[in-house]
């Protein structure tokens, strides 16, 4: 893939308020008679309006960091803390609201449902708060628009192709107005044009003001970021901005 | 509350889907429930049928008469106690409907001795034998269930003279006279002539065992005198003022018939007063009894079925654990995920009951088409009850596997390929 060549006129937007607060954790797996340390005591603040990358090799806890920040998993020991919540303490349908509300996922793999169009995909969010069906369809499409597909609303996920598929997916982790979104290789499963064209996607929410945090291997991905979280064995390696 | 709601029409919607989607599979799946409600609902219509045809039974011995008898209806092991005792005889009746009448506010109406034995009956080239012949006074009238369809009953003045008349139960009436009307014509019992005065309306059969239409009815004098009142089990039948006062009724006649009898007090009774009241108390716990079973053994089946739906369920959950974590991610509780499993199956057993009891329906109109004999009474209730059953057995059958759904951890649901 060529790195796509960041924007000359990019420029750091103020950070806002503190949205993630992560100190000190570590997460531990049991496999068998094995320990594995995923993660060794990772600290980390992230702010409303920040664009993070976070990388590292397979093994290096990246993975493990994202369930976490993505509320998917607690951890082992150490604090967490999202919005002044005390997530680390949560049982599962505490985490789920506080996904529903707070996080918007992106996946490498779309995760789309796919009996359902796109418009259906973008409301399910919107069911698990209990917005009424009006409101759903009216949020949902405004969503599409937002991501250019306002003329593929009732399109299934079979009949969009993969960088379509993927701006639906998008739509769907931005109709509740998150708090964070939060893309998994979200580049990884489509061909470099199309891919270019989702960074750029990204490029825009970024300048509207949303906090985006995006989990990849690849640098020239990472590079469309301002700061980079660099993990390996179950560490910090480095966390800085992009230069 | 709005929030259930959406998550509910959404579980339903999904359900639907994915019962389209997977036609086959969920037709096969249902297929076990439809088999299984059919044989649960089909025994409900026999237990139904079998308990309505009792009813009837019970009826035709008249719910405000008792049975004053040697013997009581159903006896057991303990027969030697009833069988020295006296017979019921034509004297004893008289008695008794002396006693009756001069009790002031008794309870009793009338006394009617009946005496009866098997016999074939002739007329002209005809015949038909097992027919129940008895003997009775013309007060019988007023005790017999059944309407005239032509005729009437024999009065006193012709049971005094010992006149040879006689009312035709439907069936011997039929057999003896096919497309004609017997009235007037004449029968022979025994070589002995009886002109025909009465026919009876069609009754049907006691549970099965004997049929009220198979009688004839005839002066007790003329009875008396060609076929005697020592043999046989000749019984009163009382009749009673108010059938919702039967157990003082009994009491009385209990003590009435003590005194016809002679006897003191702490002899045990030489007789027994049957009502059908008893007899049905006798013959519920085996009723019950052979429901019970019935349902078991048909139950086994739609535990079958329920295990399909189990089993297809778990096949669900499995096939689409990469979509239950996506739906965790985007904010999906347990509760919503256990909901959707839960309405996916509880929806293949609804369609599936509809689809059995909707069977049940043909078949129960194709029996009573055929054998219109058979018991089986298809009923509202019946249309409840498999709805409900339907909608338990989806739930208990899809709880374990929608509950595992729900449990899933979203991490490892979401890498779940």
């Amino acid at each position: 893939m060529t790195p796509a060549a960041p924007a000359e006129t990019r420029q750091v937007r103020p950070v806002g308020p503190l949205v993630i607060a992560i100190e000190n954790v570590t997460k531990l797996y049991q496999m068998g008679e094995e320990t594995i340390h995923a993660l060794r005591g990772v600290t980390l603040s992230i702010h409303r309006n920040e664009y993070l990358a976070i990388m590292g090799p397979s093994g290096s806890g990246k993975s493990t960091l994202m369930n976490m920040l993505g509320c998917l998993d607690t951890p082992t020991s150490g604090r967490y803390e999202f919005n002044g919540h005390d997530v680390a303490a949560m049982v599962d349908d505490e985490l789920a609201e506080i996904r529903n509300r707070e996080i918007g996922f992106v996946f490498q793999t779309f995760n789309l449902l796919p009996r359902s169009d796109a418009l259906r995909n973008v409301e399910l969010p919107l069911i698990y708060a209990g917005i009424s069906p009006h409101e759903r369809r009216d949020r949902a499409r405004e969503a599409l628009e937002s991501v250019g597909l306002g003329n593929r609303i009732h399109h299934k996920p079979n009949e969009l192709s993969g960088g379509q598929r993927q701006r639906v997916a998008i739509a769907r982790a931005l109709v509740n107005r998150p708090s964070i979104v939060l893309a998994d290789e979200p580049t990884g499963n489509l061909d470099s044009k199309t891919g270019i064209e989702i960074l750029a996607l990204f490029d825009d929410l970024y300048e509207l003001g949303n906090t985006l945090i995006v989990v990849t291997h690849e640098e020239s991905v990472a590079r469309h970021a301002r700061r980079i979280i660099r993990l390996h064995d179950g560490l910090i390696d480095s966390d800085g901005p992009v230069l | 509350m709005g929030r259930i709601l959406y998550e509910l029409t959404e579980s339903i919607r999904i359900a639907m889907a994915q019962i389209r989607a997977n036609k086959m599979r969920s037709a096969l799946t249902a297929l076990g429930v439809v088999i299984g409600i059919v044989a649960v609902t089909l025994m409900g219509t026999a237990i139904r049928g079998i308990d309505i045809g009792f009813n009837k039974s019970l009826a035709m011995l008249g719910s405000d008469v008792l049975h004053v008898e040697k013997w009581p209806w159903i006896t057991g092991e303990d027969w030697w106690k009833y069988v020295n005792r006296p017979i019921i005889t034509p004297d004893n009746a008289a008695t008794l409907a002396r006693i009756i009448d001069a009790t002031p506010n008794s309870e009793l109406e009338m006394a009617v001795y009946v005496s009866g034995r098997g016999s074939s009956v002739k007329a002209g080239s005809l015949s038909i034998s097992g027919v129940y012949i008895f003997g009775t006074t013309g007060a019988y009238g007023r005790v017999l269930t059944a309407d005239f369809s032509d005729g009437r009953m024999f009065n006193d003045a012709e049971n005094d003279s010992a006149k040879q008349v006689c009312v035709l139960g439907f069936d011997v009436a039929q057999a003896l006279f096919p497309g004609r009307s017997p009235m007037g014509s004449t029968v022979a019992v025994q070589g002995q002539p009886f002109t025909v005065i009465g026919v009876l309306a069609k009754q049907g059969s006691f549970l099965g065992l004997f049929s009220f239409d198979s009688q004839m009815i005839m002066p007790l004098s003329a009875y008396r005198k060609y076929f005697g009142v020592r043999y046989g089990n000749p019984e009163i039948q009382v009749k009673v003022r108010d059938k919702t006062r039967m157990a003082q009724a009994t009491d009385e006649l209990i003590g009435d018939m003590r005194r016809v009898r002679g006897q003191v007090p702490g002899e045990p009774d030489n007789f027994t007063v049957n009502t059908s009241d008893a007899f049905k108390e006798k013959l519920d716990p085996i009723k019950k009894g052979i429901a019970l079973a019935g349902l078991f053994v048909t139950g086994l089946s739609l535990f079958v079925g329920a295990i399909g739906i189990m089993n297809i369920t778990f096949v669900s959950v499995r096939e689409r654990t990469k979509e239950i974590g996506t739906r965790k991610a985007l904010g999906a509780r347990r509760r919503t995920i256990l909901l959707q499993f839960l309405i996916e199956a509880v929806s293949i057993c609804v369609v599936g009951g509809t689809i059995g009891l909707a069977l049940t329906y043909v078949l129960c109109i194709g029996v009573k088409a055929a054998m219109p004999a058979f018991p089986l009474e298809f009923s509202v209730n019946l249309i409840v009850v498999s709805m409900v059953v339907s909608v338990v057995t989806g739930v208990l059958s899809g709880f374990i596997p929608a509950m595992g759904a729900s449990r899933l951890d979203p991490v490892v649901a979401l890498r779940y390929e």
